[in-house]
């Protein structure tokens, strides 16, 4: 290990050990054990900038953190697994001695031993691992591709086509009953329901819009004459919808990025409230 | 005389010193000169942290698709069923975790049944964190099992969804706890999720609130309201108002349903408003990058018409 | 054999499952399928874990560049594993939730992976400054229509919208920019999305169909043995 590398080492183990016991000193009065409740944010803050000192280049703090994140989140996901789906979905359906063990009701039931194929699926799964038996895996795979397509073909036909096709087909020239007169009709241009010549032009946007939008889509044929004319008002309509989609990511990023900030100020430094 | 509070002489102090920096910035970029991205990096941070520190908050008010959310469990009878699924993770949590607290308390200051789950592993935790910490030591008098239960993860995504679209203990025969949804009172009558009032699903991946859509409450026409992360909130307007009865976006949503929430309950007006106080920082941040799109535009125009010239 | 076998399985499952919407009584069909699926997954996250493990072994084994780093990720993986399985330091009794506040589990959950998670993606507030100030050009038509949506909208969804154009009268107060945000996300971009959604609907309805009818069956792998 090089010397510069050995005095980055030993200044982040001082700060670290200093920051835990101002930490475990500050939580005295709130916690019984102040200092393994200081040691714990100490450590979160610690892989929080481990993680930040990215921005500057790659190095092994952010290595460690990184491998670190993989580990325990695997096991995580594995462990929550475990409790909730095979002890709290497969062991009642499958054995009263284990459901006992697990203190979870048995279910009775006369088919019951149907449940025995999501474990021999699963552990077929499994065989993935091997190298001479991995093609058993095809099969719950083979279920999961099945199950996944029969859900999403009726899912998205009902709720993403023909639904929102339907909700396309909006009035075009205001909804009867509701004309407030000329006037009204052009000097009233506010959001609400209220101005009409706002609600029609939305309206007109959504149809011609879509209309538009799809078109675009359509690349079975050339994109001239009029055609091609709705295919750019299609264009411009994406563009907008990317412009939106762009300025809702950069609100979304940035309110994680408050989120760490505000977890190193208020419960690791303390300087705010 | 000119009263400025903290706030206020913070707000100056960072404004000044940000419109220093991206003068000096344009000055250099216009000389030719190269920005590092850690430079960015700095301002980034500077734009977020100031405000943090200094409180700058501001106000919000509801917009009519968070507002449908608002006036719809308000106005739902008192013991309606509502079920909140908690389908986000760590990552998302800032944005999302707002509305999950502020829903939360809303419902059950209402005196609604709730149901909590969770579709995302990191879910289950952030289900008992968000629930013991933030909402249940504001309800001391709600009972579990009676006002409120949690159900915790199931894994299977779209697979779970199939299952309580029509038979509920089918896929959550015990609770969190291992306790038979059948000797729970919220659950007497409760046969799949047609038999809630309200469906809520808060996250903004797969499976989240698309799929609760997609799967359950549109097949079934149950009313449905979705928070999401800022990031796939533009995709969930096609949805509104046939589909979704509103629309939570990243933490303006969560801002706005908390000022409309703490303006109407005298007890929750000095809660703590995680999303209202995001308001601060993501206004200057918002301010800084679009400083830099302005700068960057400038640049590349100058050097565009240079071109043209040579 | 080995590939006749998955194409009958996706068959029978998809069809069945379609058929369930139409025939309630088979809907318990359906219903079970769920359920397995749904235990199914878990094997899935079992199968993750153990892969991680041993491609991290295998480096730490081979001691192969940077495999300490793999030892953090499989002395991180076990410790978890283990107080998660025997659920170590949980109060109450076996049937108390894994995530029960104070658990070791859950304390790991909050000090490791909440931060750990966070942070990876607050990261990307930086990179998407970075990325405003070094790609986003007005240079052409189309161009400058999505920047001046996105300028709309970053104003908009902030109070700065409401104080630089606040004192434009109620009548018209569509020109107000939170406003304007507003009639962009319900009008604008409802319709792209939507076209973009029908397109995307289409396109999973067709894989859909390839997949159940065996038409599409990349899945299956490039080793056909029979």
């Amino acid at each position: 290990m090089r010397k510069s590398s050995l005095m980055v080492l030993a200044t982040v183990a001082t700060l670290f050990i200093v920051s835990w016991i101002f930490k475990g000193i500050a939580l005295e009065d709130i916690y019984e054990s102040n200092y393994l409740q200081g040691f714990l944010l100490t450590f979160s803050a610690f892989l929080t900038l481990s993680i930040m000192s990215f921005l500057y280049k790659d190095n092994p703090f952010y290595k460690f953190s990184e491998h670190l994140f993989v580990g325990v989140s695997a096991a995580y996901a594995m462990v929550v697994g475990f409790w909730t789906t095979i002890v709290g979905n497969l062991v009642p359906r499958l054995s009263e001695s284990l459901s006992n063990f697990f203190q979870i009701p048995y279910q009775e039931g006369t088919y019951n031993f149907f449940y025995y194929l999501p474990v021999i699926f699963g552990l077929m799964l499994l065989m993935r691992l091997s190298k001479k038996h991995g093609w058993m895996s095809r099969i719950p795979l083979a279920f999961i591709i099945g199950t996944t397509a029969g859900l999403n073909f009726i899912g998205y036909l009902r709720s993403d086509f023909t639904n929102q096709i339907a909700a396309t087909f909006i009035p075009l020239l205001g909804a009867a009953g509701e004309w407030k007169g000329i006037g009204d009709f052009f000097s009233n241009l506010s959001l609400s329901a209220g101005g009409q010549l706002v609600m029609m032009l939305s309206n007109w946007v959504i149809f011609l819009g879509v209309f538009c939008g799809l078109i675009y889509f359509f690349f079975s044929r050339e994109h001239t004459g009029l055609f091609g004319k709705a295919s750019r008002v299609g264009i411009w309509i994406l563009m907008i919808t990317f412009g939106a989609s762009f300025g809702y990511t950069v609100m979304g990023r940035i309110s994680l990025l408050v989120g760490r900030i505000t977890f190193l100020f208020k419960d690791w430094l303390g300087i705010i409230s | 005389m000119l009263l400025l509070t903290f706030s206020d002489i913070g707000l100056i102090v960072t404004l000044v010193i940000i419109a220093a920096g991206l003068g000096l910035i344009l000055k250099l970029a216009l000389k030719g000169k190269e920005i590092d991205r850690r430079i960015i990096f700095i301002f980034i941070f500077f734009s977020v942290a100031s405000p943090i520190i200094f409180q700058i908050k501001f106000s919000e008010k509801a917009t009519a698709v968070v507002k449908s959310i608002y006036d719809k469990i308000d106005n739902l009878p008192e013991g309606s069923k509502i079920l909140i699924s908690f389908d986000f993770d760590p990552a998302m949590a800032p944005e999302v975790q707002p509305m999950a607290i502020v829903l939360g308390r809303h419902a059950l200051i209402k005196g609604h049944e709730v149901v909590f789950m969770s579709l995302w592993t990191t879910g289950q935790s952030l289900l008992t964190e968000i629930i013991n910490e933030y909402i249940l030591p504001d309800f001391p008098e709600k009972q579990e099992f009676i006002d409120y239960v949690t159900l915790g993860f199931k894994a299977g995504n779209e697979g779970v969804l199939k299952v309580i679209a029509t038979d509920f203990k089918k896929m959550f025969p015990v609770d969190n706890n291992g306790r038979p949804l059948d000797s729970i009172p919220i659950f007497d009558g409760v046969k799949s999720c047609s038999d809630f009032d309200l469906v809520i699903s808060i996250g903004g991946g797969k499976p989240g609130p698309k799929e609760w859509i997609l799967f359950v409450t549109d097949p079934s026409n149950i009313p449905m309201a979705v928070g999401v992360a800022a990031v796939i909130a533009p995709q969930m307007y096609p949805y509104y108002p046939a589909q979704v009865l509103g629309i939570m976006g990243g933490v303006k949503g969560a801002a706005e349903y908390e000022s409309e929430f703490i303006g109407n309950y005298e007890r929750f007006k000095d809660m703590k408003t995680p999303g209202l106080l995001t308001m601060g920082p993501q206004t200057l941040a918002h301010t800084v990058i679009m400083a830099f799109i302005i700068i960057g535009n400038i640049i590349y125009f100058r050097k565009r018409k240079k071109e043209a010239k040579s | 054999m080995r590939r006749n076998i998955p194409l009958a399985v996706t068959f029978v499952v998809g069809m069945l499952l379609i058929v369930s919407v139409f025939l309630p009584p088979i809907e318990t069909i359906g219903e079970d399928f769920g359920v397995f699926f749904s235990i199914i997954a878990v094997f899935a996250f079992f199968l993750g874990g153990g892969n991680l493990i041993k491609v991290h072994f295998g480096k730490i084994m081979k001691k192969s560049n940077d495999w300490e780093f793999s030892l953090v990720t499989v002395v991180g993986f076990f410790a978890m594993l283990i107080i998660g399985l025997f659920k170590i330091g949980a109060p109450g009794d076996i049937s108390t939730s894994v995530t029960a506040e104070g658990s070791y589990f859950q304390e790991m959950f909050v000090y490791l992976i909440n931060p750990l998670q966070s942070t990876m993606y607050a990261l990307l507030a930086f990179f998407v400054a970075s990325a405003s100030y070094r790609a986003f050009r007005a240079k052409n038509r189309e161009a400058t229509i999505l920047l001046v949506a996105a300028f709309i909208i970053l104003l908009g969804r902030t109070p700065l919208g409401m104080m630089l154009t606040g004192w434009i009268p109620e009548s018209f107060s569509i020109f107000q920019v939170p406003n304007l945000a507003v009639w962009i996300m319900n009008s604008p971009n409802l319709a792209g999305q939507r076209a973009i959604m029908i397109g995307i609907s289409l396109g999973v309805v067709a894989m859909s169909l390839r997949l159940i009818l065996g038409i599409e069956r990349t899945y299956l792998g490039g080793d056909d043995k029979g």
